[in-house]
């Protein structure tokens, strides 16, 4: 455990060093002022002209996360089939924004493109852990059933038993697809981010406070406002709001699917020609892709990985520095409470929206999407092995130091978890250091957005493709790793109190 | 050095101790019998919380760290009289003296051969021991354990009992074995629902005592 813990510290620290870091800005001190102005003034009155665009961001979720449990469900009934596994795990490796990415030139600012790139994503995440809780369930009550249908067994064998953990796990995702839905507006979709943007750029910074603060307050009350016999008539709303802005045109899905996916090279002769025949050769395809990787996919893989390794370091380490302030062992109940507060608002933003920030703070490095990545991600390790360690009895002789406490007592303890749910996220930080290219960052993420923008969707679905490829290889040794320590993520499924 | 003054312990409204009085002077070497919840366990950690600062204490549940070695979770012992940069190295890379010390102790305890085995790969008796090496390790003027050869075999839990009383002076121990509570110690209390049954030489603990104390009320 700890060779693997100082591996990856290393591997970190090197990335770091061949990491492009600077600041840019001229006046980085001049915009945080002006920012803290901005947060202690929201601007409330702003939101009442935003309230479609709320109304949308909740739509979006609502609708993304229903085909997300759907579809989900019925996956995770077959995911001991390896062509349904590997097909989750390809539809999840890719972000919600790259998939709104794919689906604008097909249905345009559409809520569908919302609504889908939302749902799809979220289908691969609940047919993997939906099979996984499945799975971790006592088997014994099913042994002692009748024979029957595959149907009538699983609700009075498994349902009955992982009904709790299904239900917190599939809230605790809510509260994700409003942040993803929240953030898709920042490639236009009429969602809060798209005026979030809107305000950071224009420094509108009590507008943007305003939005922030009742995005917070929208995931604050949650637990009010969405009970479970209410969820249906919600998601009817939701849908039928919706269905009165689709339009999908069939030519469109044809035209993506089957023309302007395929490499130029085989468009080049009829698109001058005029007839929009395709031809396939070979070597042109070949010299296309060569030149696309070699140009941009490899130096986009290289600053994505090294951004990963940073950040997966990264936000180790500042875990396991900040969870000891919200544990009864080491500090007293107000403090903790008052770190842990802290950690919610942190991990409550979006990490994009913290990149945003920062960017405009301090310029385009990756400065900016390191310190967002790690203050995201190291507070949702450092809230959950707070929480683990709260659950240890310390004996009553247990040493009195504080440091000496946090390495022999509690450290060893919570360190399994920990170094568990850590892996379980690289793969995670892994998607949002590519997104992040969005910004600005020469990640995978900024030769896809440049793409979007020359409306060369070819190279669109050949860099998502490999950024796929990447993520679930990433995957793959993070479930090696975790296999080799012999560490599991039970935790995750109970993320919320 | 211990004393109790008609002391009253309650959880959730169920006493524990009832008006209990007690002394043990520096020296002796006790034990408490008494059937289980009777509050021999309640007894001790009163007792424990009176000298806490020179106290050594093994636990009824180990209380041990199943992540780190048998060698680690002894040396934790003395964690509070050494400086954290050498408890901080210790964690990387043991320091030669502190094997050799900790070492001679768990032979005696016949866990040499696991010193660096990490302790929940090891059985419930295993790790028992280890609980009891650490309260050793600690080299505190008292030792109070609680059921501290419960789950050894009986020859073994002499010898351990021996090894506890060659290193401490003072030693109250809280044990469910009546033999082997009156075969080793000098000093027997007897507790029944809380309350102070007995508390004799073993010399007069007769079968007719033991038979009211372990009688159901």
């Amino acid at each position: 455990m700890l060779r693997v813990s100082l591996t990856f510290l290393g591997l970190g620290i090197l990335c770091l060093l061949l990491a492009d870091i600077e600041v840019s800005t001229l006046h980085p001190w001049l915009e945080i002022r002006r920012m803290f102005l901005g947060t202690i003034t929201p601007d409330i009155p702003v939101l009442y002209t935003f309230r479609s665009a709320l109304l949308n961001t909740v739509v979006f979720a609502f609708c993304g996360i229903t085909l997300g449990v759907l579809f989900g469900s019925v996956l995770a009934l077959f995911f001991h089939l390896t062509p349904v596994r590997l097909f989750c795990a390809f539809i999840r490796a890719i972000h919600e924004i790259f998939w709104a990415f794919l689906f604008l030139p097909i249905v345009g600012l559409n809520p569908i493109c919302g609504v889908l790139a939302i749902g799809i994503p979220y289908a691969g995440v609940f047919a993997k852990v939906y099979a996984e809780i499945f799975q971790e369930a006592d088997q014994r009550p099913l042994q002692g059933l009748p024979p029957g249908s595959l149907l009538t067994r699983f609700a009075y064998g498994i349902l009955p038993l992982t009904y709790r953990n299904l239900k917190s796990y599939t809230s605790y995702r809510f509260e994700c697809a409003l942040r993803s839905s929240a953030v898709l507006g920042f490639i236009g979709l009429p969602t809060i981010g798209f005026h979030l943007e809107t305000a950071f750029r224009e420094s509108l910074y009590s507008e943007a406070a305003a939005l922030l603060l009742v995005f917070y307050l929208l995931i604050a009350s949650l637990r009010y406002w969405l009970k479970p016999k209410w969820v249906p008539l919600y998601v009817a709303l939701a849908f039928f709001f919706i269905t009165k802005d689709v339009s999908v045109q069939w030519e469109n899905i044809v035209r993506f699917l089957g023309y302007e996916i395929f490499p130029w090279p085989m468009r080049r002769a009829g698109f001058i020609s005029g007839s929009h025949e395709l031809a396939f050769s070979f070597t042109e395809v070949a010299s296309w892709a060569w030149r696309l990787l070699a140009s941009e996919g490899m130096p986009g893989l290289w600053n994505t990985f090294i951004l990963t390794q940073i950040v997966l370091a990264g936000s180790g380490f500042f875990a396991l520095i900040l969870f000891p302030g919200t544990s009864r062992h080491f500090v007293s109940r107000p403090f903790a409470a008052a770190t842990k507060s802290i950690l919610i608002i942190l991990r409550t933003t979006p990490e994009y929206i913290l990149a945003y920030t920062f960017i405009l703070l301090w310029g385009p490095s990756m400065l900016p999407a390191i310190v967002a990545i790690v203050l995201h991600n190291g507070a949702i390790l450092a809230h959950l092995s707070g929480r683990s360690a709260d659950t240890i009895e310390l004996r009553n002789d247990a040493p009195r130091g504080s440091i000496n406490r946090y390495i022999f007592e509690v450290l060893p303890r919570v360190y399994g978890q920990f170094l568990a749910f850590l892996f379980y996220r690289w793969e995670v930080m892994m998607r949002e250091s590519a997104i992040l290219g969005i910004l600005g960052i020469y990640t995978l993420g900024f030769f896809i957005d440049s793409a979007i923008s020359d409306d060369k969707l070819d190279k669109v679905v050949f860099l998502i493709l490999m950024t796929a490829i990447f993520n679930m290889l990433i995957d793959t040794i993070s479930q090696r790793v975790r296999r080799n320590l012999r560490v599991s993520v039970r935790e995750v499924v109970e993320i919320r109190e | 050095m211990f004393n109790l003054n008609r002391v009253t312990v309650a959880y959730n409204g169920q006493p524990a101790l009832k008006d209990l009085s007690l002394t043990i002077e520096e020296g002796e070497q006790v034990v408490i019998i008494g059937q289980s919840g009777s509050g021999k366990s309640t007894l001790l950690r009163k007792l424990f919380d009176l000298h806490s600062d020179r106290a050594a204490f093994v636990h009824q549940d180990y209380a041990l760290v199943p992540q780190l070695s048998v060698f680690h979770n002894i040396y934790a012992g003395r964690l509070d009289r050494r400086n954290i940069l050498r408890n901080l190295l210790t964690l990387i890379k043991p320091h030669k003296n502190d094997l050799d010390e900790i070492r001679s102790i768990v032979s005696e305890l016949g866990l040499e051969e696991k010193l660096l085995d990490r302790v929940g790969e090891l059985s419930g008796g295993q790790q028992q021991r280890v609980a009891v090496a650490r309260a050793i390790y600690r080299q505190n003027d008292v030792l109070m354990g609680d059921e501290p050869v419960s789950s050894v075999d009986p020859r073994q839990a002499g010898d351990i009992l021996n090894l506890l009383k060659r290193s401490t002076k003072t030693l109250i121990l809280a044990m469910h074995d009546v033999d082997l509570a009156l075969t080793n110690f000098d000093r027997i209390i007897g507790l029944r629902s809380g309350v102070l049954a007995f508390d004799l030489p073993s010399g007069q603990v007769t079968p007719q005592i033991l038979t009211d104390l372990y009688e159901q009320c």
